[in-house]
């Protein structure tokens, strides 16, 4: 009975934390430009394909998944440069079709460069489970959790503690007045985009010896990542990383106890119940708007 | 084109003159049979243009409503017997309900946490007509009995072709109307600014949540007359590609222009068409045009183009 609900809960923790990831992506790019990327699950792609097919080749993985790394950030700034940029002064449906056009894009190229099939990524460190009192859970799951935990600091820390992480925070509250100080907004939109496509190539990276990469991998986290955001509060970093491990872990307990089938509904529902109640999800502050 | 986008007359005209002389230069079925699909895309887009264009609202989750009016045809005529037209109209009415019941909440919503909301209700609606495979035949779909009213049977796409094509014109006419009349009057205001609408005695609420679930008729009218055109409807024409695609068109065509929705419903459904001589490219063209339509032409096709014309005429 325990061990079957720690089993769902561990399960839950691990997938919950690539959400996260994808969620606090969401949210930095939110900040920086008003933009819902849906292009995010993309990244999160770039990562997971890039470090499968790099490694397959000789490469050795932790190369791989910096080279993934690098690429996705590449595609990031190349989407904000080119596209988003450009249409900065557009409406927000105008905006989120950019995006969208840029995720199928993505998918074209990368069905051309590595083709339509599952690639596998050998686990980083073996696959004997780990027994926890009855439960058990997979090697990876604590590379996947691990992995989640540093990044999520370490971006905790960049916004806090850095002049580049204060001059993004500073252009989320308000643009004009941090181009009035002398912050290169432009560069601050550049950025996000470079750091989220890089959150989401490193959690891609981590979780393919899990889920497998294929190019249409990024679909579904992507949405998910969405929607833990949503959850959060659009905007709210820490919010996004609770959505994040919320979703995960209903989702996983969702499947345990009363229909697989309908695993990717929770998440979905969640969202719908939480919206009703709390127009600005669970962190989100009220705000006025001005006439 | 400038009549097309504010003659409310001259562009309905246009519009049935247009469907009227289309056959004649169409070769074959096969041409016909895309012509009829971008009929039912297009009278989707025409409701969800009022939604976008007018109410400012976006709606990432309506082919969960196409996809429900279509089950609905199909499971009520094909396993309980009851005739195509009561069926329709039982789908139509159970979308409004729905959309009703979901709208009031959800509509408080602003931006993003609205695409959030129906797009969980597109996702929620396919995730079921793929699971629930004892009543929808599952991923892989299921057959439809085709369209029979007062025992005549719509069969074969040169009849289907006048079907949608009256279709679209009624629901182009009643759009128009709707736009011209006080309550697209309170729309454009809403959509202008939410609260100054208020102030000035606006049931912003309200005309919301009426726009929303006209839309979802509309879609679950197209979705049932679909089915019974197509003889076969899966999950997949109710998923979230299929509502992308949907909101795609509308704002590729030109939000707030009905006629834009219907170009950009033609364009986008002969698109794909066009693209299968890039095979393998076809996504990346695909995705390219979208991009480059979107920040080349923020505001989308038609209102762009009529806002050349005038330039030009003076040049």
């Amino acid at each position: 009975m325990f061990a079957e609900l720690l089993q769902y809960l561990l399960s839950g923790l691990t997938i919950g934390a690539i959400y996260a990831l994808a969620g606090l992506g969401f949210s930095i790019i939110y900040n920086a430009s008003h933009v819902i990327n849906f292009a995010q699950g993309e990244f999160i792609m770039i990562g997971g394909m890039a470090s499968a097919t790099l490694t397959a080749s000789g490469v050795p993985l932790p190369l791989a998944i910096m080279i993934g790394c690098g690429g996705a950030m590449l595609v990031g700034v190349l989407v904000a440069k080119f596209a988003v940029e450009r249409a900065r002064n557009a409406s927000t449906v105008t905006l989120i079709i950019i995006t969208i056009g840029a995720s199928i894009f993505l998918r074209g190229v990368a069905e051309l460069v590595w083709g339509k099939d599952f690639k596998r990524l050998d686990a980083f460190s073996g696959e004997t489970p780990i027994q926890i009192m009855g439960a058990s859970m997979q090697p990876q799951s604590l590379w996947v959790v691990g992995t989640a935990g540093v990044l999520i600091v370490a971006i905790g820390l960049f916004f806090a503690r850095t002049l580049t992480g204060k001059a993004i925070l500073a252009t989320s509250h308000n643009r004009l007045a941090a181009q009035l100080v002398g912050i290169d907004v432009k560069r601050v939109v550049l950025a996000s985009f470079a750091l989220s496509a890089a959150l989401g190539a490193v959690g891609g990276a981590v979780v393919a010896p899990i889920t497998f990469s294929y190019t249409e991998m990024g679909i579904m986290l992507g949405l998910k990542g969405f929607t833990a955001a949503v959850l959060g509060g659009l905007g709210h970093g820490p919010g996004a990383v609770a959505g994040g491990l919320i979703v995960g872990i209903a989702e996983a307990l969702g499947a345990g106890y009363i229909s697989s089938a309908y695993k990717d509904a929770v998440a979905f529902v969640i969202i719908l119940a939480v919206l009703l109640f709390m127009p600005n999800g669970l962190f989100g502050k009220r705000g006025t708007e001005r006439v | 084109m400038n009549a097309l986008l504010h003659g409310r007359l001259t562009g309905l005209l246009a519009l049935g003159a247009v469907i009227a002389v289309l056959p004649a230069f169409l070769p074959n079925n096969f041409y016909l049979d895309i012509a009829i699909l971008a009929g039912f895309n297009a009278v989707v887009c025409v409701g969800l243009n009022l939604l976008i264009g007018y109410a400012g609202q976006i709606s990432l989750g309506h082919a969960g409503f196409f996809g429900i009016g279509a089950y609905a045809s199909g499971v009520l005529v094909g396993t309980y017997g009851w005739p195509p037209i009561v069926a329709l109209l039982a789908g139509a009415v159970f979308v409004g309900l729905l959309a009703f019941l979901v709208a009031k909440p959800i509509l408080r919503l602003k931006g993003h946490y609205l695409a959030m909301a129906t797009l969980g209700i597109g996702i929620i609606v396919s995730i079921v007509l793929r699971t629930e495979s004892g009543l929808t035949g599952g991923p892989d779909g299921m057959m439809v009995e085709p369209f029979k009213i007062f025992g005549v049977e719509l069969y074969g796409e040169k009849v289907w072709y006048w079907v949608v094509g009256v279709l679209l014109v009624g629901v182009v006419w009643l759009s128009l109307n709707l736009i011209d009349s006080p309550m697209g009057r309170a729309l454009r205001a809403v959509h202008g600014s939410e609260v100054a609408a208020e102030v000035v005695g606006v049931d912003t609420a309200r005309f919301k949540v009426m726009v929303f679930v006209l839309s979802a008729v509309f879609a679950s009218v197209a979705g049932s007359l679909f089915a019974h055109y197509a003889g076969l409807i899966t999950p997949a024409k109710a998923d979230f590609f299929k509502s992308i695609e949907l909101v795609t068109m509308v704002v590729f065509g030109g939000m707030a222009s009905t006629f834009g929705a219907v170009v950009g419903a033609v364009v986008l459904t002969l698109l794909p068409q066009a693209l299968t001589i890039f095979q393998d490219y076809q996504q990346i063209v695909l995705g390219g045009i979208l991009m480059a339509t979107m920040v080349f032409m923020p505001k989308g096709l038609l209102p762009t183009l009529a806002a050349l014309l005038p330039a030009r005429r003076r040049a």
